[in-house]
């Protein structure tokens, strides 16, 4: 079964010279529900957009996102978010943890646009999902008073706090040393399957991307499998280059 | 419901989160409100004190004033007669309150030696009819008409002419003339320019001694009231001074004039002060509105990234909307529950009546209006969302992808 289908998805902005940027051109992509898949490419590559397009943050210009086999591009802009909200978690490589809230409440921020029970009950789940990460001791920290590693795990128990399915990660370790991106990486992977999630990592670490089912490659705005030793070599070419 | 509380919840966040900025933002707002919500207030109070001072003067809305002469001799009709004639116009006609001045000098005997003192003679109803409230003692009541020793009342410069402070010694004064009788201070009024002596004595004091201190009984001040003074209905006006010039002058064969003496064209006054005091507090209430949305401008720009989090997360536009304007709306409601609650704890501690009133107790001291404080409430909250509107509308529509930047 699959949970996220991308078929011949294209992205292109008008530009004020009249001219046509292309940003992403044919993107055929499926993602299965629990699937851990990577995405490496260089900067500019169109990696964000791709993924802006998969978080129904961004549309495509052409080709058809199915969500569940249903297509997305005649949803209204409330049902997107509601989607959003519901269906996607993200984990940001700058964090981009609310400042000067603390850990807890960043982690039920997302609640705070759920219903019911799970609005209800929110510092209490933000609370159990700070344990599971291994923060339930700084609960009452806020971001500027953790290290880096920190607010990357605070980040990762906000994006799982409304068991979403899929999880988008943008360079969740590209903030972090290695050994801390280790760590986070290796956290967010499992929290993740533990989820039953998906997770869709975009990353210039091969070491990283590797920890994925399947890897692709994004260059010039075309996605191609990333398989062979002399792909992964110029991948990582591309991290020391950018 | 859950969306509503919501976004209630993330606006209080906000607010919490940023007090500092809150604060600043609603200096403003606080300053605007209280100024509004206190003039107000103090206008209301002036007003009241402006309309009291007035029916001290003129009596209160509407007075009408009643002369009765002889038209071939001038003189007044019989006392008895009048009395006996006003008795029944008044109770055919239900009018409740009526009152009879007259206005001349009486004889009295100070320690610096007998003076002349202007005096009026009123029935007690005057003090109603013109607001008369003593800064000490009592103004008159019925009983003092059947009182073997006048009632007098008297301002502060009588009082000090007499060489006594107050009433706690119960002073009294000689009436000078041809019958002297001793009359008792029972009240003090803050009347009179400078060192004026000002005397009223209640009308038709009993006994032989009733025109004891008159200058010269043969004026007739005395002898009868040749001023009635009825209090009516302002719209029964017109009505009243037609029907009692008909009545009376028919009962007593006399020519009655009747005109109303009170200042009709007060309200009037009143109003447009009313309006100039809301009009400065409409204008310095914007003034504290535009530093809200500046600042409530600056802040959500400088939140574009955190918009575009909560984007993320699953927030409508809508939602967006209604959280910053919430926000703005919250934090300005506060500043007006908090400027409200300042002014009135400032208009309760003011000495009103000292400053306003020359020291005079007003005789209907109004509360701290309602309507002022509703209005500050309403004000506060309506800058708020309007304020917040412009930086709602900047919240929606910044793009997403460039808030986040992943």
């Amino acid at each position: 079964m699959t949970l996220l289908a991308l078929e011949g998805i294209s992205r292109q902005v008008d530009l004020p010279d009249g001219s046509v940027l292309p940003i992403l051109t044919g993107i055929d992509l499926t993602v299965a529900p629990g699937e851990h898949v990577s995405i490496v490419g260089r900067s500019g590559s169109g990696k964000s957009t791709l993924l802006n397009i998969l978080g129904l943050l961004d549309t495509p210009s052409a080709g058809t996102y199915l969500l569940d086999g249903e297509p997305t591009d005649h949803l209204r802009a409330r049902r997107r978010s509601r989607l959003r909200g519901e269906v996607f978690g993200f984990v940001f490589q700058q964090f981009n943890l609310l400042p000067r809230r603390t850990a807890v409440e960043n982690v039920a921020a997302p609640l705070l646009y759920a219903r019911g029970r799970d609005f209800l009950r929110r510092r209490r789940t933000a609370a159990e999902m700070l344990d599971r990460v291994g923060l339930g001791g700084r609960a009452d920290q806020v971001p500027e008073r953790l290290s880096g590693g920190e607010q990357q795990r605070v980040a990762i128990a906000r994006a799982l706090v409304r068991a979403p399915r899929v999880v988008l990660a943008d360079e969740p370790t590209g903030a972090l040393d290695v050994e801390t991106g280790a760590q986070v990486m290796a956290l967010l992977a499992q929290a993740t399957a533990e989820n039953g999630a998906a997770l869709v990592t975009i990353t210039h670490d091969l070491s990283v991307a590797a920890l994925a089912g399947r890897r692709f490659r994004l260059e010039a705005g075309r996605l191609s499998p990333l398989v062979e030793q002399g792909a992964l070599g110029a991948a990582t070419s591309d991290r020391s280059s950018a | 419901m859950t969306g509503l509380l919501g976004a209630l919840s993330e606006a209080w966040d906000e607010v919490r989160v940023h007090k500092s900025r809150v604060v600043l933002s609603l200096v403003g707002v606080f300053l605007a409100v209280f100024a509004m919500t206190t003039v107000t207030a103090l206008g209301q109070l002036v007003a009241q004190v402006q309309q009291e001072s007035a029916e001290r003067g003129a009596g209160r809305p509407a007075t009408i004033q009643v002369n009765a002469f002889d038209p071939m001799t001038g003189m007044p009709p019989d006392a008895e007669e009048w009395d006996a004639a006003v008795a029944d116009f008044t109770e055919r006609y239900g009018i409740t309150t009526a009152a009879s001045v007259s206005y001349g000098e009486g004889l009295y005997r100070l320690p610096g030696g007998t003076q002349r003192v202007q005096t009026v003679r009123v029935s007690p109803s005057y003090g109603e009819l013109h607001r008369k409230e003593p800064v000490q003692g009592r103004w008159f009541r019925e009983g003092d008409r059947a009182s073997l020793s006048p009632a007098l009342v008297v301002n502060e410069a009588f009082l000090e002419a007499l060489g006594v402070p107050d009433l706690s010694s119960r002073p009294t004064v000689v009436l000078g003339g041809p019958t002297p009788v001793r009359a008792t201070i029972v009240g003090v009024v803050r009347e009179g320019y400078g060192s004026e002596l000002v005397a009223y004595r209640v009308d038709r004091s009993g006994g032989p001694w009733d025109d004891a201190g008159s200058v010269d009984t043969a004026q007739a001040m005395y002898g009868g009231p040749t001023t009635l003074e009825l209090w009516v209905q302002p719209d029964q006006a017109e009505q009243v001074m037609e029907i009692v010039s008909r009545d009376l002058g028919l009962a007593l064969g006399v020519q009655v004039d009747a005109y109303r003496q009170d200042a009709s064209g007060m309200e009037e006054t009143l109003a447009m002060l009313r309006l100039a005091i809301r009009g400065a507090g409409i204008v310095v209430l914007v003034l504290g509105g535009l530093g809200v949305l500046n600042i409530g401008l600056v802040t959500v720009r400088q939140r574009i990234r955190e918009i575009g989090v909560r984007r993320s997360f699953g927030a409508t536009s809508g939602r967006i909307f209604s959280a910053v304007m919430l926000e703005s709306v919250c934090a300005t409601a506060l500043a007006g529950v908090a400027a409200v609650g300042a002014s009135i704890v400032l208009v309760r501690n003011l000495p009103l009546e000292r400053l306003l009133n020359d020291g005079i107790p007003l005789a209907d001291t109004p509360g701290f209006p309602v309507a002022a404080a509703v209005e500050g409430l309403v004000a506060a909250t309506a800058v708020g969302a309007l304020a917040g509107l412009l930086p709602a509308i900047i919240a929606v529509r910044a793009k997403v992808i460039d808030a986040i930047r992943f």
